[in-house]
């Protein structure tokens, strides 16, 4: 089955690549369908999903965050289902996808992809559609991340979802004695030179976030999903915030280190670093502002030419159980999707539940705008919406 | 006669003496058997990767998929020169290579002609231990130890205010790159130099001293102008570490300090734009080019 559709999309690819040559056209992504146009279905769509989960073929490959296939709950895994677990750690969503390109190639059968790059391997058929049913915890979840529009399409679930975490206002609060309640502040002339924000193109989805509620005029209506408009009032917003970044950080550590050297007084940061930072004795706290946040989702996908398919299904319904979402979840800091998983939280660690707002109602998921792909299709049918090899463009011109 | 030496009985070795005959005959096989493993390996590994590179600058990518389409097409170039920003990078990038350079010359000078003309031996292998040991250590501790030094609670704001100054808080900037760079690569300024001065005959001195020219005058035109292809020849080294690096303008830079190697990098980690990557990374190879071909006229590779 999965040789088949590679075969076919294979054949299509080249079929594409082939007209592309012919007609001498720069780029065939922009006017062909089958692997640029997002109106079509993704090529795994029809595959056929498993009614059972057969016994274990005694191995798993992974591709995964670092930290995400950790010895205190792997061991107890493989002694269970007999699956000797092998983990390749990525460094970047960028690095998952071309990890995983040819459908992780037989080689790798899932990977721990974020948002931003679910789209990205849904489309190019190298992830295929999991049976939800097989995985019994899935009924626990919280409700948005059963079908999280990064990971679910047209009802077909691409992979199951694991942890989440939002993008937050971290601030020093010697500094802001009063607690910022706008992200206006990351824009705020007053603060050049104090802030920081992370060196990522997704960015500008954040500036976009902003400009929703303070340029209603704009009509954007989706963070991720810009129209030329749209995008260039991002970018302008996010140029003209340049001169007060003092830097933008890459690494969690890098963010650590500006606050706690007082570099910086503000900016865009994960709850990890305010963990980090509040035990390291540092003044800061953070907040989502008014204008709400973006965030993370990270879900478990099964490769389209995955070769250990039970022990795929066998994993995500082990990392699924609160104990090992909870578990996971205070590990890396961050919250899982799992509503049983609250209580182990509060086992482990008394409080973490409600500071990583793992307990949140489903109303605080209205307010976290969750990271995808920024495609050319946009939510109204049209593809008139700017893709993300044009926001990492964007975002070399931004930080100059 | 040769027949009866082939058939004479010896201990071991056999096919040796035939085989040299034949070395003796074609008297360049020798040198091209010498040459072929490492000129094969030049060819293949170092050419071959340069002429990929210079192929793969001219396909493109499908956007989504990031799947390189190999069809010819100059767009990654019109890109570069036409989008303000790059030029900018460019631009930033050459600047500050040359800068450190110039930053190194002027602190290796003073430096090496000590340690070459003035220092006695033991205070010159003294100085020559200090020179290379921060070598020793890894490139990432000494870029972080500056950071400790620059940052805003650092060692340099610290000592400012103790002695009531204000502060200086040029952590994450190019002010801090320039400090940070011309550290890390004074080394290979300082070593070409010393040996170019070394290499400065003691009687070409005493003969200007005969002649009745003064400290300064002898300097001028005898030391420094035997010094300066030594100059050069460092100046390669700084010069083209600094335009390749990317590592200090992540760690050390603040807002607006990207490299072009940083770009590159973003193109192939961020957004898996490898044409677009390998465009732009033939810009440092052209105008280092540039830079051999001037260096060479200023007598580098003798000094080398």
């Amino acid at each position: 089955m999965s040789s088949g559709v590679g075969g076919l999309t294979g054949w299509v690819r080249l079929g594409c690549l082939t007209a592309a040559a012919l007609l001498a056209v720069t780029a065939c992504g922009s006017n062909a369908p089958p692997t640029g146009s997002t109106q079509a279905p993704p090529p795994t769509a029809k595959m056929a999903t498993p009614t059972s989960i057969g016994p274990g073929e005694g191995q798993l490959n992974l591709i995964a965050w670092e930290g995400y296939v950790d010895d205190s709950w792997v061991k107890q895994f493989t002694a269970a289902s007999g699956c000797k677990v092998n983990a390749k750690y990525a460094g970047s969503s960028d690095e998952m996808v071309s990890l995983m390109k040819d459908g992780g190639g037989g080689q790798y059968d899932m990977v721990s992809a974020s948002g931003d790059a679910d789209l990205r391997l849904i489309y190019s058929g190298d992830v295929r559609p999991m049976n939800e049913k097989l995985i019994p915890d899935f009924a626990n979840f919280q409700s948005y991340f059963k079908s999280p529009p990064y990971n679910t399409i047209s009802g077909v679930h691409y992979g199951i979802s694991l942890q989440w975490g939002p993008n937050t206002l971290l601030y020093n609060t010697k500094k802001f004695v009063n607690p910022p309640t706008s992200w206006n502040v990351l824009y705020d002339k007053t603060n050049t030179g104090l802030v920081t924000v992370p060196d990522n193109p997704i960015q500008i989805a954040d500036a976009a976030l902003y400009l929703m509620k303070t340029q209603p005029n704009l009509k954007i209506t989706d963070p991720y999903e810009l129209k030329q408009n749209q995008f260039d009032a991002a970018v302008k917003l996010l140029k003209d915030q340049r001169p007060l970044i003092k830097k933008y950080w890459a690494l969690a550590s890098d963010e650590i280190s500006l606050f706690q050297n007082g570099d910086v007084t503000v900016g865009a940061a994960w709850p990890y670093q305010t963990i980090q930072l509040k035990a390291a004795g540092a003044p800061v706290a953070d907040t989502i502002p008014s204008e709400g946040a973006t965030g993370w989702g990270d879900t478990w996908m099964l490769g389209t030419k995955a070769t250990h398919p039970n022990c795929a299904y066998l994993w995500t319904a082990y990392v699924s159980t609160p104990k090992v979402q909870a578990t996971q979840a205070l590990f890396f800091g961050e919250t899982p999707v799992n509503t049983k998983a609250c209580a182990e939280m509060e086992t482990l660690q008394a409080g973490s539940c409600a500071q990583y707002h793992a307990d949140a109602a489903g109303s605080y998921f209205d307010t976290i705008k969750f990271w995808k792909t920024p495609i050319a299709q946009c939510g109204d049918g049209s593809s008139s919406c700017i893709p993300y090899d044009q926001w990492v463009a964007a975002w070399t011109t931004i930080k100059g | 006669m040769a027949s009866e030496i082939v058939r004479r009985p010896r201990p071991k070795g056999g096919g040796a003496v035939p085989f040299q005959r034949l070395l003796w005959r074609f008297a360049w096989l020798r040198p091209l058997l010498l040459l072929a493993p490492p000129l094969a390996w030049f060819l293949l590994v170092y050419i071959a990767s340069l002429v990929l590179l210079l192929i793969t600058a001219f396909w493109s990518i499908d956007p989504f998929t990031t799947q390189i389409i190999q069809v010819w097409n100059t767009n990654n170039f019109r890109v570069i020169f036409t989008e303000p920003t790059y030029r900018t990078i460019i631009g930033r990038t050459v600047l500050m290579a040359a800068l450190v350079t110039i930053t190194d010359a002027v602190l290796a000078f003073p430096f090496a002609y000590f340690m070459a003309r003035v220092a006695t031996r033991r205070v010159q292998t003294i100085l020559f231990a200090l020179v290379l040991l921060p070598l020793w250590a890894s490139y990432l501790a000494r870029v972080y130890s500056w950071i400790l030094i620059l940052n805003h609670n650092g060692l340099l704001n610290w000592s400012l205010r103790s002695i009531g100054l204000p502060p200086a808080d040029i952590g994450y900037t190019n002010t801090a790159m320039w400090v940070v760079f011309s550290y890390i690569w004074l080394p290979f300024m300082i070593i070409p130099v010393y040996a170019a001065l070394e290499r400065v005959p003691e009687s070409l001195l005493e003969a200007a001293a005969d002649l009745g020219a003064r400290r300064w005058r002898a300097m001028r035109d005898i030391v420094l102008p035997l010094a300066l292809p030594g100059v050069a020849a460092g100046s390669i080294f700084t010069f083209s570490l600094t335009l390749g690096d990317y590592i200090t303008p992540i760690l050390v830079g603040g807002a607006g300090s990207s490299f072009i190697g940083n770009v590159v990098y973003a193109n192939v980690g961020i957004a898996n734009n490898i044409p677009f990557a390998a465009a732009l990374a033939t810009v440092p190879v052209a105008i280092m080019a540039v830079y051999l071909l001037i260096a060479q006229r200023l007598g580098a590779f003798e000094a080398l």
